[in-house]
């Protein structure tokens, strides 16, 4: 390749605007770090998970306990995957082995334009069906139950799609050589086809996973946002995002600094979960290779 | 599609078989129909309060009344802006990463890894990010801009990941044949792999759209609230998904308003992921023929 003046000046320029979008995620890290260090200096941290109640705006007697708005959060995650990983994955094993192929594509079609539906429509809709259906079977309605299905509704068309696209990946030949061996349907969907696809399935799943930890809009319109241990699903719960799109707009000091360390846990959690996958799947086809 | 199936699965009627496809078919329904019903209640609900003097009046009564013409403009200024700072990075990340570097290298490898994570960031924490940087570091405000800036972070991954694909799927014989034929890297670049490219780049910016246009979260904190007319950039606009946020949670007797806003929202990101899904395709099959 020639070496002009301008290929050089082309060069540098491409590298700048690769460096400045490689550094975006830096520039977030550094902010959610500069702004918790006042909780580090002050010492708040470890009240974080000794403190009993949740009020850090209080002047006399502020308490910073966030270990409830974590099991808020990991509660409502675990009730959203319990409700879209059953219904996803099976859906995924009609969708490949029992529905005519034409039926197939109008039933990936809708998901895909499921999955488009933005989440503070889904809370939207949690709100104003939802709520008072649960409040009609247990006050108050806004609780853990109601996050849990809006969110797992929310995260389903996902589970599905990438479940299909899994089990759509297991090579043809496989299928007919159990076929050929006399396996049944059955048999070749849970000792073939469920194997063979597995870690595509899971990879979706903890893509779920992450999503439905960070999600703020769907759930903050439903859970009813109390920081307190729910004692049953009926129960108010605030899940972390919440904690933080609800106070973020007047919290200062060591309020605000907590914010920014609650960012930088979530940050964490769903970079681990993210760069898990990676890791998994660069060794995945290593193995392959 | 090709059929990968075996046929003798639909000739065997085995009670294990038929209870399978009972689960099955019920999950696939229990998901249709779910899912349905929220489209069914949001149409319900929405399309009593939707008119064309909804779709370009001010905003009265906190939303109560009135339409949602400054917040439409407002959403689409946010969204132009977002355009305009993510596309220059994105094409050029992208660029540089399928043409400049060797696949693998560190360098490539360091900025890939650090685009992939800034991908799993929640929206959240964009919001949080945008409003201590571009609010109040920059000293920008609760404006138009801060939150298209706030939304260009957000969005900056999927373009550069869907550019990098549509680089890459590329043949790649065009690579050595605009060498071969004199062409300097610029030429190359801007007439032969841009041009190629561009329907799969208008596809990932299509998606960007969607996800922009859906986001809440990461705007409520950076664009503001404020509900009039925007005239500048640097005006605070409310957009439209912090509108339905707004007027559901804080604004009593809201709902109506809130449907039909929802339900507008609904149709517009229906009818701009309708348009990525047919680029898509046009572009596959122009791909598998060539």
């Amino acid at each position: 390749m020639s070496r002009s003046r301008s290929d050089i000046l082309l060069r540098s320029g491409l590298g700048t605007l690769a460096g400045l979008s490689g550094s975006v995620v830096l520039l977030i890290l550094f902010f959610l770090v500069a702004g918790a260090m006042p909780a580090l200096r002050d010492g708040v941290l470890p009240r974080l998970f000794l403190d009993e109640f949740w009020q850090p705006g209080s002047q006399r007697d502020p308490q910073y306990a966030l270990l409830p708005m974590l099991a808020g959060s990991i509660l409502v995650t675990v009730l959203a995957i319990l409700i879209a990983a059953p219904l996803g994955i099976a859906g995924a094993i009609f969708h490949r082995f029992y529905l005519p192929p034409r039926f197939a594509a109008w039933n990936e079609h809708a998901l895909e334009l499921l999955a488009g539906v933005p989440s503070v429509v889904f809370g939207f809709w949690g709100l104003t069906v939802l709520v008072p259906l649960i409040n009609r079977l247990h006050p108050p309605g806004q609780s853990l139950l109601a996050a849990g299905i809006v969110l797992g509704l929310m995260i389903l068309p996902t589970v599905a799609l990438t479940s299909q696209a899994a089990l759509r990946a297991v090579p043809g030949s496989q299928l007919f050589a159990a076929a050929g061996l006399g396996l049944g349907r059955v048999a070749t969907v849970f000792h073939i086809a469920l194997p063979a696809a597995r870690p595509g399935i899971v990879a979706g799943v903890i893509l779920a996973v992450a999503r439905a930890v960070g999600e703020t809009m769907a759930v903050v319109m439903v859970c009813g946002n109390i920081a307190k241990y729910p004692q049953s699903v009926f129960d108010s719960v605030r899940p972390v995002t919440a904690t933080i799109a609800l106070e973020m707009g007047y919290a200062t000091s060591s309020h605000k600094a907590l914010l920014f360390t609650a960012a930088l846990f979530l940050v964490l959690l769903s970079g681990a979960l993210v760069g898990w996958l990676a890791f998994r799947k660069g060794k995945n086809e290593a193995a392959v290779n | 599609m090709v059929s990968l199936f075996p046929a003798s699965f639909t000739r065997t009627r085995r009670p294990g078989d038929i209870l399978l496809g009972i689960a099955g078919g019920l999950a696939s329904a229990v998901t249709l129909l779910a899912l349905g019903c929220i489209l069914w209640d949001l149409v319900r609900l929405g399309l009593p309060h939707l008119s064309w003097s909804f779709l370009t009046g001010e905003v009265t009564e906190n939303g109560r009344s009135g339409g949602i013409g400054p917040i439409l403009i407002s959403t689409l200024m946010i969204l132009g802006f977002a355009l305009a700072f993510v596309i220059p990075p994105a094409l050029g990340c992208a660029i540089w990463l399928s043409e400049m570097v060797r696949q693998g290298s560190g360098a490539a490898r360091i900025i890939t890894g650090s685009v992939d994570l800034l991908a799993s960031v929640p929206s959240i924490v964009f919001g949080l990010f945008g409003m201590s940087f571009f609010c109040q570091t920059l000293g920008l405000g609760f404006s138009i801009l801060s939150g298209s800036l706030t939304l260009a972070c957000m969005i900056l991954p999927l373009l550069v990941r869907t550019t990098l694909s549509a680089l890459q799927s590329l043949p790649a014989d065009l690579r050595p044949t605009a060498s071969a034929l004199g062409l300097s890297g610029a030429t190359m670049i801007g007439k032969i792999l841009l041009p190629a490219a561009l329907p799969g780049i208008l596809v990932g910016i299509t998606l960007g759209v969607g996800r922009a246009l859906a986001e809440t979260a990461a705007l409520i904190f950076t664009s503001g609230y404020a509900t009039r007319w925007p005239e500048s950039p640097s005006d605070s606009g409310r957009a439209l998904s912090v509108h339905i946020y707004d007027l559901a949670m804080n604004i009593p007797n809201g709902s109506g308003a809130a449907s039909a806003s929802a339900l507008v929202l609904l149709v517009l990101i229906v009818l701009i992921n309708t348009t990525a899904a047919s680029l898509a395709a046009r572009w596959h099959r122009r791909h598998s023929a060539s």
